[in-house]
């Protein structure tokens, strides 16, 4: 049972609850498959895309998401909307709900806002990613992607690579992967990785060689330009040279271990071509997958009775 | 019903979909699950023995494709829908084990239809325990059994690690 | 009119009193003390008044309820309460002039008598900010008009609180301030730190630093640690006010001005100011109740009521800010009440302002010292009476014949939940909410004017 009114983050499921989210996944990754992708699970509904900060991928996922469980979608998002007129976000979002809507599908460059709203609105409210909080559907995707293509997530040593201060899908992460079993190992500059992670259960490393050594997943997180002016990393290069995976480093780990990548990437930086589009990366299958997760936590929390 | 009324009603149901369709060419069964499934599968190895050939079986999740979900107290629990054929232009044969109101039987042809165009659909269930509410009506029924809308019906079978058997029991309200 | 105290258990440190006796209060002023004897009996809490809603405070007309000439004189049976000095808060913002919709003289030192505080001292981040006489004329004025308590104004440091011209110190001090400080902000430059410690030794008044290094907290919004990497918000380390108080004392020791460090919150700081006073260094120090109630936990959830500056700590901290109260390291609690509108925190938690409407829970968290032991009763009311008294030199929070009849009579047993719709403040701005707490004023006198709920 998914006993909640909103997904606000990993940190709040249980194993169980990930689990269900997974199973029911699978229901639907056979649907998107199929000539006629859609179906008719949440027909009547309407689902509201708030998006405070600019992301076509997320967002064109879960409205495709909710399409292909026949709900509607209403994009609302920031240069279009009354919020640049100063509008508080309270009022925002209740408006929002007096559209109608039975989701809403929240992404804002401050952590706690899906909390915030959750408390405020009767809608179900689902978090697209909040500040450098968490990105919860990112790692529902993420192991729904390892369990594809792994079969099994418990004891799988699984690195997540780069900026993992200011990644909230590192962070989702983080929490799913060690509720589920596996090793988790964080690789980056020390100046970018809060040192008291490891009382969650993770190793830190610093070095790149050392942290690739084994590992059965490989999780590169998107380095931001912002960055290097504020003292993490003095350049992109020098980050590259460092932390970036090369064919080299990547031949450290094992030799059936798969590539992730939440996208956009920067190539050349955290990742070179040749491993994205290379036999190892499962870039492509993140995205199918991310839709099918979407709809399985949209659909369950349409199931619950409130 | 015990294990041999239930094996009999089967046997029977087996010769009837055969006779029906004057063979087993482009036929095939879709149980739905989970209990129609097992019977589907029943049916299947029955009817090899009559035909001396396999039928094409497939298993269908229907929850999806219901209308209950936002009345129902619990979330329903989605399994896989396996139909490893092509249905455009098969004859189709849908197996449940307790036809009712006859709600899942609409969602199952909705979810049948959104994998193809089938030719035709056809319904075999176990148990008809009446009260419906859409006009649907099975081709073959193992047995018709008349029930109080108060009393829940319960198909066990052995594939579920129980002994096959037919349980009325009341529901307190 | 006159009033007469009588059978309190009164405790004044200022005069060395712990006993059970009457206090007569002639035309505003302390007349007379009576102590009868030194050994206090159990005190017997009044009978809770239950049901009733809270008054408006307003001064009593007194006993002689037929006309209510100030001729009459007024008994008030204190037994089984502690009567002790008028309490007074070195460090509140009443918001007023510039953001009257958080806070006004009016409503802020209505609160302050609620919460048994006679005497408060309010900060200078006001718009305009407190930086020139005019000001500080403005705020002296409106508190004698519509204020319920005393207010002292706590000038600016430097002019607009910017941190680069020294501001009118000694003209403000004419005028009324008592103490300066740029609070809300530190003074960064250590250069012109060091010129307001030694300016500010020509007028003897103390300079209260807020300490933070703004480069190190830089868009930090809660305690460096776990909570801030799995709430995902920036962190601030302890560091930040650390490094700023280690800078502040050695300056104290250079020029020899009389530093105050305002809300301590971390156990390295207590440490530091420790040995600063071992060595001799003249330097004091306050803290605040929700930095020895409350952990940085209070903030998952997002709870913006819990977004403090200096941020909610650790267990740690908790536990070495009790002990430098308890050893004297930590002379004062103050309560930094600051308070906001609703709609103010009620928004982004990275955008929501900091502060915590202190005033109606401060005396109730307080008391929990004794009970636990930490501290005696008498230095509890020595740490919120006669201390900040002494660092400010004023002549308040004591009891003393002829002074200010300021009296704050407690009772240490009613028990009330806190509920911030009740708050006096316009700041409903708590993390305390739906609390349990213990001890509260029962009945305030400020100046001879009684208030009571
Ligand atoms: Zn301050």
């Amino acid at each position: 049972m998914l006993n909640k009114k909103d997904l606000l983050g990993i940190k709040e499921l249980s194993v169980e609850e990930i689990n269900l989210i997974l199973d029911t996944a699978a229901g639907f990754k056979d649907v998107i498959g199929r000539d006629i992708k859609k179906v008719p699970a949440l027909r009547g509904k309407t689902a509201v895309n708030l998006f405070f900060e600019p992301s076509t991928r997320t967002r064109t996922s879960f409205e495709l998401a909710a399409k292909r469980l026949s709900t509607d979608v209403i994009n609302f998002s920031v240069p279009t909307s009354s919020v640049v007129k100063g509008e508080s976000l309270i009022d925002t979002a209740l408006t929002v709900q007096a559209l109608g809507a039975d989701f809403v599908i929240i992404r804002h460059s401050s952590s706690g806002v899906p909390h915030l709203l959750a408390k405020k609105l009767k809608a179900s409210v689902i978090n697209a990613g909040d500040g450098i909080n968490e990105h919860p559907t990112q790692a529902l995707l993420d192991a729904f992607t390892i369990k594809e293509k792994k079969g099994n997530i418990e004891g799988l040593k699984i690195a997540i690579v780069g900026d993992i201060t200011h990644s909230r899908v590192a962070k989702s992460n983080i929490y799913s992967l060690i509720k589920l079993g596996a090793n988790v190992r964080l690789i980056g500059p020390p100046t970018l990785i809060p040192k008291e992670m490891v009382t969650l259960g993770v190793e830190i490393f610093h070095n790149m060689e050392e942290g690739l050594k084994n590992v059965d997943v490989l999780i590169m997180l998107r380095i931001q330009m912002e960055r290097q002016g504020k003292g993490f990393f003095p350049s992109t290069e020098e980050y590259a040279r460092n932390w970036g995976l090369s064919l080299e480093r990547l031949s450290l780990a094992k030799d059936d271990a798969i590539v992730m990548h939440p996208g956009p990437m920067n190539r050349g930086i955290e990742i070179v071509s040749e491993i994205a589009d290379g036999p190892r990366s499962v870039i492509l299958d993140q995205v199918t997958n991310g839709i099918a997760v979407r709809m399985a936590v949209m659909y369950l929390l349409a199931g619950v009775k409130r | 019903m015990n294990k041999e009324d239930i094996d009999r009603a089967l046997t029977r149901i087996a010769h009837e979909i055969v006779e029906r369709n004057k063979g087993i060419e482009k036929l095939c069964l879709v149980g739905i699950q989970s209990g129609g499934v097992h019977l589907a599968k029943r049916l299947a190895s029955k009817i090899r023995l009559i035909e001396k050939k396999d039928i094409p079986v497939g298993s269908l999740d229907i929850a999806f494709y219901r209308d209950d979900l936002n009345i129902r107290k619990d979330q329903p629990i989605v399994r896989r829908t396996e139909v490893p054929f092509e249905v455009t232009d098969f004859k189709i044969v849908l197996v449940d084990d307790v036809l009712f109101t006859g709600r899942s039987i609409r969602a199952a042809m909705d979810a049948l239809m959104d994998l193809g165009r089938p030719a035709a659909i056809q319904l075999a269930v176990l148990i008809d325990r009446g009260h419906r509410e859409l006009p649907i009506k099975a081709d073959c029924v193992g047995k018709n059994i008349p029930t109080a809308l108060s009393e829940n019906i319960e198909v066990q079978l052995k594939e579920e690690g129980m002994e096959d058997k037919v349980v009325i029991e009341k529901v307190g309200e | 009119m006159n009033v007469l105290i009588k059978n309190g258990h009164i405790i004044d440190p200022s005069l060395r009193i712990d006993g059970i006796g009457d206090i007569l209060i002639e035309d505003g002023k302390i007349k007379e003390i009576r102590i009868q004897n030194i050994v206090p009996p159990p005190p017997h809490p009044l009978p809770q008044r239950e049901g009733e809603s809270l008054k408006i405070p307003y001064p009593s007309r007194g006993e002689g309820k037929g006309g209510g000439k100030d001729s009459g004189l007024r008994t008030i049976d204190a037994t089984g309460l502690l009567v002790v000095p008028g309490l007074i808060d070195m460090h509140v913002h009443l918001r007023e002039p510039g953001f009257e919709h958080k806070e006004t003289i009016k409503s802020g030192t209505m609160a302050a008598i609620k919460s048994g505080f006679t005497t408060v001292c309010c900060m200078p981040n006001t718009f305009p900010v407190n930086d020139q006489a005019s000001v500080t004329e403005f705020i002296i004025r409106k508190a004698s008009q519509e204020g319920y308590c005393t207010v002292y104004p706590v000038g600016a440091i430097t002019k607009g609180q910017r941190g680069e011209e020294l501001a009118e110190i000694g003209t403000m001090r004419n005028e009324g301030c008592i103490a300066f400080s740029d609070d809300g902000r530190p003074v960064m430059n250590s250069l012109i730190m060091r010129r307001a410690l030694e300016y500010s030794k020509a007028f003897d008044v103390p300079i209260i630093s807020h300490c933070e290094d703004l480069t190190l907290s830089e868009d930090g919004v809660i305690n460096e640690g776990i909570i801030s990497a799995t709430l995902g918000l920036k962190g601030i380390p302890d560091e930040a006010e650390q490094i700023m108080i280690f800078r502040d004392i050695l300056l104290a020791e250079l020029t020899g001005g009389k530093l105050h460090i305002a809300h301590v919150s971390t156990e390295g700081s207590v440490k530091l100011i420790r040995e600063a006073k071992t060595k001799g260094i003249n330097v004091t120090a306050e803290t605040c109740p929700h930095y020895f109630s409350l952990t940085e936990e209070a903030v998952k959830g997002y709870d913006t009521n819990a977004k403090v500056n200096p941020p909610l700590r650790t267990k740690r901290d908790i536990e070495a800010i009790k002990e430098g109260l308890k050893d004297g390291t930590i002379d004062i609690i103050v309560t930094d009440h600051a308070p906001h509108h609703m709609d103010e925190k009620l928004r982004e938690f990275d955008m929501a302002p900091f502060g915590i409407s202190g005033f109606e829970t401060a005396l109730s968290l307080s008391l929990r010292l004794v009970e636990e032991g930490i501290l005696s009763m008498s230095q509890l009311v020595k740490n919120m009476t006669l201390n900040p008294a002494i660092i400010l030199n004023i002549p308040k929070g004591t009891l003393r014949q002829d002074t200010d009849a300021d009296v704050t009579i407690i009772d240490v047993n009613r028990e009330f939940k806190v509920e911030s719709e009740k708050f006096v403040s316009k700041g409903k701005n708590t993390p305390f909410e739906g609390w349990l707490l213990k001890g509260c004023p029962v009945l305030t006198i400020c100046k001879g004017k009684i208030y009571e709920w």
